[in-house]
């Protein structure tokens, strides 16, 4: 990516400063976590669940699911609009947890991320309509709007290169170069 | 409550139509919906929940709870469908219907289109029919439609169009990225692109403004109003007539018959949940062709023990809409430049005159690309999860353009709706059960649009595509659902006649997408507003008091 500034978009030295903007936004949530004060899921559901939802949309230097807010959104559409699937996650994420500590003897947050992608990928085999499930719940709270709870700070907006906050009013004209396109 | 002359049930793009029409005529009108009356704020851009991405719910209607639909698998097993779910087969419940957030497309269909049969000849199995009217009986009220409720275009780079006696009124849009890419490879392949027809203000009109082409345009209210329904312009005109009331979440319950065999008025449960009636000289089904086949069926009385209309079984049958078929081409330059509202470019070369098909469709691209869609369309081979999804979104997202279009369908007799014997809505009435499949013929037309679509992209510059291609089980009636009370003059195989009256019943006339024969290869919009200036038109004409000739 070009380090010239672009009207709209983030050079990587920006994204790095706004990241660390947002820092007290995730530090909230995270202790929010710790006191197991989700909507549906318990603490360890939850641990487990962001283990899996990090290796759907692991972190390269574009923020990883759960650090992009797909928890939270997975967790208040379980009590929402998906309420119809909170069982299929209670029975879900504690077969993984026995799968993770049946191989590893250790809870999955808590293992390697090498050993989190060999569990992931054997939850994916074993229960393919539970992992279809969530990995389709984790691109909607990675990729879709941010008012869920998801796509904090419209993260992978800005990792697609779309102008965020949107340019409305511009009609047909480019405001990088002030000319019509 | 006061006895009127007409109520007409479904504030969608043809009962926004009719209740003006009839208003302004004169007549005292009573215009029921279902639903709300929304604005762009209730949807607010969220790409999980609007009309068209509804993963989280229909931002306009029908909700989720209280409103389940039964469909029959490919074995005849029934399953319940949520209203968020592709099966139920949904199109809105609002004031404006599905124009309030549609992509618009204001398409004409072709003079072949109203003469399936005569053109083709009808396949063994199906229930291919010619219209009882033809293109140039709709012409004045296309033309009508395009002037009154707003259409931008050009119709100049296509031969492949019926006759028109005027141009449409607004200029299309200035072209985006995907259409210089696009415009010239068709005129290498010796097609003949031009730009789509869209109600979608390109310049100010009808006291709205323009489009500012924003992300967030088909499945959601247009934030500027630049987008033509019948919410902004002619159901606010009825109203101003003062002879039009419109009453909101409102649910017709059935049609009421008298002891002579002619309707009386409407039954209808109000925004409280009490039944209500409402007395009238007609009434007017404009409820889309799931919803207004059930009415009628659901309007059972002494005389009419199958239903209203519904003498000769008719009722529900040909139930079609479109399959949208197409590709996705990748290429190795950036094609995306975040202009709304993306589709743009159109031909409609293959509509017609394959040797071996029965019709065709038009082809166009794809409306402006939000992240949420392009999470299943990336090239064969990507991981669908894991690194490898995440860079891939990140490499093809701005690289990629979706050609598709809606085939023709060729009905049958068997792809249907009927009332399910068991399950019934918050309103106690049972639901609509959908059940049957377009004619295979179809299927094959369809494929063939998929790799049309594919050859388009690769003459721009695609370095590698996926085709989307399907055969589905279950008749795709969804958005653009048509067909269940055709138009005929033989009451044993229609329901109402070239007027859109019921043949049973004469003071009854349904004036919707239910009484097309057959649906164009084209978004039908335009085609069901026609019909609504149409036949409100006879209406008006044929009135006399409290009653009418017929």
């Amino acid at each position: 990516m070009s380090s010239r500034i672009k009207s709209g978009h983030l050079t990587r030295r920006q994204f790095v400063a706004a990241g660390a903007m947002g820092t007290a936004a995730i530090a909230a949530a995270c202790k929010r976590s710790e006191q197991g004060n989700w909507e549906f899921l318990s603490a360890e559901e939850a641990r487990t669940l962001g283990a899996i939802c990090d290796q759907i949309v692991p972190a390269d230097e574009f923020p990883s699911a759960s650090r992009a807010g797909v928890l939270t959104y997975i967790d208040g559409q379980l009590v929402r609009h998906y309420r119809r699937h909170q069982d299929a996650y209670r029975t879900g994420l504690a077969q993984a947890q026995s799968m993770s500590r049946r191989q590893f003897g250790n809870e999955l947050a808590s293992l390697s991320p090498s050993r989190q992608l060999e569990i992931v990928s054997g939850l994916a085999q074993q229960d393919r309509p539970f992992f279809e499930l969530v990995r389709n719940h984790t691109m909607e709270g990675y990729y879709g709007t941010p008012r869920h709870g998801g796509n904090r700070d419209a993260v992978s907006w800005r990792m697609l290169g779309l102008p965020e906050p949107p340019l409305l009013g511009r009609a047909q004209y480019d405001l990088r170069k002030g000319s019509p396109s | 409550m006061n006895r009127v002359n007409a109520v007409v049930i479904g504030a969608g793009a043809a009962g926004g139509i009719v209740a003006k029409e009839l208003a302004v005529a004169g007549l005292s009108v009573v215009l029921l919906e279902r639903g709300k009356w929304y604005t762009a704020y209730d949807c607010r851009k969220d790409d999980l929940r609007n009309q068209r991405t509804t993963l989280l719910g229909n931002a306009f209607g029908p909700e989720d709870e209280g409103n389940p639909r039964v469909w029959l698998d490919a074995k005849g097993v029934p399953h319940t469908a949520l209203p968020s779910e592709g099966v139920y087969q949904n199109n809105a419940a609002c004031v404006g219907g599905g124009t309030l957030s549609y992509g618009a497309q204001a398409w004409r269909y072709l003079p072949q289109d109203f003469r399936m049969r005569s053109t083709y000849g009808a396949p063994p199995g199906s229930s291919l029919e010619d219209w009882p009217i033809s293109y140039d009986d709709l012409e004045p009220f296309y033309e009508k439609a395009e002037y009154e409720i707003g259409v931008s275009g050009d119709y100049s780079g296509t031969p492949f169009h019926g006759p028109r006696k005027r141009p449409l009124p607004m200029p299309p849009l200035p072209p985006g990225r995907e259409f210089s890419i696009l415009e010239p490879a068709a005129r290498r392949l010796g097609l003949h692109p031009f730009h789509i027809p869209m109600a979608r203000n390109s310049v100010p009109y009808n006291g709205r403004g323009p489009c500012m082409r924003c992300r967030w345009c088909c499945g959601f209210a247009c934030e500027v109003d630049a987008k033509n329904g019948s919410q902004n312009t002619v159901i606010p005109i009825a109203l101003n007539t003062g002879n039009c009331e419109l009453r909101t979440e409102c649910m017709a319950k059935e049609i009421l018959t008298d002891d002579h065999g002619r309707v009386r008025g409407v039954a209808y449960f109000d925004a409280k949940g009490r039944l209500q009636q409402q007395l009238s000289d007609i009434v007017v089904v404009s409820g889309c062709a799931t919803e207004s086949a059930r009415l009628l069926l659901n309007s059972k009385s002494r005389l009419f023990p199958a239903g209203l209309g519904n003498r000769h079984d008719q009722v529900g049958r040909n139930l079609q809409g479109h399959l949208y078929t197409g590709a996705v081409g990748y290429f190795d330059f950036e094609t995306y430049d975040d202009v709304g509202p993306g589709a743009s470019i159109a031909i409609t070369d293959y509509n017609h005159g394959t040797p071996g098909l029965c019709g065709g469709g038009m082809l166009a691209n794809e409306f402006i690309r939000l992240p949420i869609h392009m999470i299943d369309r990336l090239p064969p081979g990507t991981p669908n999860w894991g690194l490898g999804h995440k860079q891939a979104m990140r490499h093809w997202h701005k690289r990629s353009i979706v050609i598709m279009g809606p085939t023709q369908q060729i009905p049958t007799a068997d792809a249907r709706v009927t009332l399910d014997p068991a399950v019934t809505d918050k309103w106690g009435l049972p639901v609509v059960r959908i059940s049957g499949n377009v004619h295979p013929a179809t299927f094959e037309v369809s494929d063939m649009q998929a790799k049309r679509a594919e050859a388009w992209l690769k003459e721009a510059g695609a370095i590698g595509t996926s085709l989307m291609s399907y055969r589905p089980d279950l008749v795709s009636a969804g958005q653009h659902q048509a067909g269940t009370c055709r138009m005929g003059n033989d009451p044993q195989s229609s329901v109402v006649n070239r007027n859109c009256q019921l043949h049973d019943v004469d003071n009854v006339f349904v004036i919707d997408s239910s009484v097309h024969v057959t649906n164009g290869g084209f978004n039908p919009v335009l085609t069901i507003m026609a019909i609504a200036y149409y036949a409100s038109g006879g209406l008006v004409r044929n009135w006399k008091g409290t009653g009418f000739r017929s």
